[in-house]
């Protein structure tokens, strides 16, 4: 079941074009990742799919409803980027406030605290809480009744490696459970196989949409080749490999995806002379970097 | 739709509370207040009245200052705070309309107002019982309609402040505008209409138009009302003339229709409010 679905979104402030004819569908219990750089038009995305701006074209549906009605708005839940609250609020006032505006059960707000790992910090006052407890407390607004939708705007900013494990555990409780997540990065490293399909935008276009392993081919970047010859043996090594560049007492050359096998035979043809070697294919960001510098 | 707009009246009670909005309230009028009943309990054998009533006179006059100015004070940041501190966002994407978000800001500095003036002017009462003995019973309706209409009186600038608030979606900018309209309203406003006086000499401005621009400003509606009512607090006042000019239904009438219109202005300056 379709939850989600843009066409030709498009959003224009005055003569800058912020999104341009963006074409996007999430299904029941998907995760989609949107990455971009600043001002890419991730935020403006969400905005325009909460209801929270107007678009100047194209279309929104959430379920079948527009973007902030009031069907659409119980259905979604948000989390924006560097969420915010009223200091002067404790954690559990804020949740219980929270559940009362979407007719849900402020006793509930503890178990939501401590869900996200605040149940210490539950009646103390936001104010004095770091980064990470606030991004906990969004995260606890969030999960606030079924959500069909969730919009996670830099969801993973300011967490801890450990706390963003856990935070991309619950996401996939809630995606089995049948909730869209539409979340947003800088980086694919922070996404990776947590998602089940990835779309790139770059100055407000979409410019590559697909699984991680599409984005791969895709991008059809080389391979890696570290090299490090055995003792007095570096010049044998060096003329098996012309095309190498020496650092660090290595040598370093690239190698299409494609051209794996011969690689390897060249490396087995010189074993004689080599002391280790790695292969690295390339990494997410080097990816994510090729494609949006491409698409400019 | 009721549950939405009470929980945020308590959220934002309990922030008024912590951020000493109630405390610097209360404060204020209780201190205006005492002074204003001991200084002004002086005058009371001469005119044969019993001294809260006399008091009630004094604390009209306070109140046309000090409540909308409280009540801007509360209310400039309603919106423009949300917008600054980046909370906005969130809060609109909840199932809450945006009527029922003022509403419920509206309903909570309304509770805060109210205290204000309820405790502030149970100090003077205090006072004229203390002074005057049990003779003063005779000004509580006085009292009472003074408390009412107080109530009525911060409800319409506490919405005008909502309405700046929207307008200029940044609270310094939400503050400037409060305090010039504090200082149009309240102070220029009276100053204009005795020069326009001064200049007419009695002409048609001073019989037709006047007694209408009188009762169109909220608190000068207010100080009529208040004064028209009772004999002895016109008694007391240099307005009493005014007053007296004016039937009681109309400065009624413009102190319910202001509280309404400034909500429905504010309203509909929130709706231009895009996060």
């Amino acid at each position: 079941m379709t939850i989600l679905s843009l066409s030709n979104l498009t959003k224009r402030y005055g003569r800058d074009t912020a999104l341009d004819a963006v074409d996007l569908e999430l299904k029941a219990g998907e995760r989609v990742a949107l990455l971009g750089h600043n001002g890419a038009g991730k935020s403006t995305l969400m905005k325009l799919v909460l209801g929270l701006v107007d678009r100047s074209a194209g279309d929104i549906s959430v379920a079948g409803h527009a973007p902030g009605s009031p069907v659409a708005r119980a259905l979604t839940a948000y989390l924006p980027e560097n969420v915010a609250f009223h200091p002067a609020l404790t954690g559990r006032e804020q949740i219980r406030h929270y559940l009362r505006l979407r007719g849900g059960n402020p006793k509930d707000a503890d178990a939501l605290l401590d869900k996200v790992g605040l149940a210490d910090a539950a009646r103390r006052r936001i104010g004095t809480y770091s980064k990470g407890m606030r991004q906990r407390v969004g995260l606890a607004q969030a999960l606030i009744g079924s959500p069909r939708l969730m919009v996670l705007d830099e969801p993973t900013s300011g967490l801890d490696p450990v706390s963003r494990r856990e935070f991309y555990a619950l996401l996939d409780e809630l995606a089995a459970r049948g909730t869209a997540i539409l979340l947003s990065s800088h980086a694919l490293s922070e996404v990776e196989a947590r998602t089940d399909r990835i779309v790139i935008l770059s100055k407000g276009r979409k410019v590559s949409e697909g699984t991680l392993g599409d984005l791969r081919t895709q991008a059809a970047l080389p391979l890696t080749v570290h090299v490090r010859a055995k003792a007095g043996r570096e010049s044998m090594v060096a003329s098996a490999f012309p095309e190498a560049t020496a650092a660090a007492g290595m040598l370093t050359l690239t190698c299409p995806q494609t051209a794996k096998l011969e690689m390897m035979t060249r490396l087995s043809g010189a074993a004689d002379a080599i002391a280790d070697f790695d292969v690295v294919p390339p990494g997410l960001d080097d990816i994510y970097a090729h494609i949006s510098r491409r698409a400019a | 739709m009721l549950s939405r707009i009470f929980s945020t009246a308590r959220i934002e009670f309990a922030i008024a509370l912590r951020n000493r909005w109630v405390a610097i309230a209360v404060a204020m009028m209780a201190l205006f207040s005492l002074v204003l009943s001991v200084a002004g309990s002086a005058p009371t054998g001469d005119l044969g009245v019993d001294r809260l009533s006399i008091t009630v006179a004094s604390l009209t006059s306070l109140s046309v200052y000090l409540v909308p100015l409280i009540a801007l004070l509360i209310s400039f940041d309603a919106v423009a705070g949300e917008v600054e501190r980046g909370t906005l966002p969130l809060h609109l994407t909840y199932p809450i309309g945006r009527g029922e978000m003022l509403l419920g800001k509206l309903l909570a500095q309304l509770g805060v107002v109210a205290l204000a003036v309820v405790l502030g002017y149970a100090v003077a009462a205090g006072v004229a019982f203390g002074l005057g003995g049990a003779d003063a019973a005779a000004g509580l309706p006085a009292l009472i309609r003074l408390i009412w209409t107080s109530v009525l009186l911060g409800a319409a600038f506490l919405a005008l402040g909502h309405a700046m608030s929207c307008l200029s979606r940044r609270p310094s900018g939400a503050a400037g505008m409060a305090i010039g309209l504090w200082l149009v309203a309240i102070v220029l406003y009276d100053l204009g209409l005795l020069a326009a006086i001064v200049a007419d000499d009695g002409g048609a401005f001073t019989t037709r138009v006047f007694p209408w621009l009188l009762v169109a400003n909220p608190a000068d509606a207010f100080r009529i009302f208040n004064l028209a009512a009772s004999d002895a607090v016109g008694a007391a006042s240099g307005l009493a003339g005014a007053a007296h000019s004016i039937a009681a239904w109309k400065p009624l009438a413009s102190l319910i229709a202001w509280p309404v219109a400034a909500a429905l202005l504010a309203r509909a300056a929130f709706a231009r409010v895009q996060p």
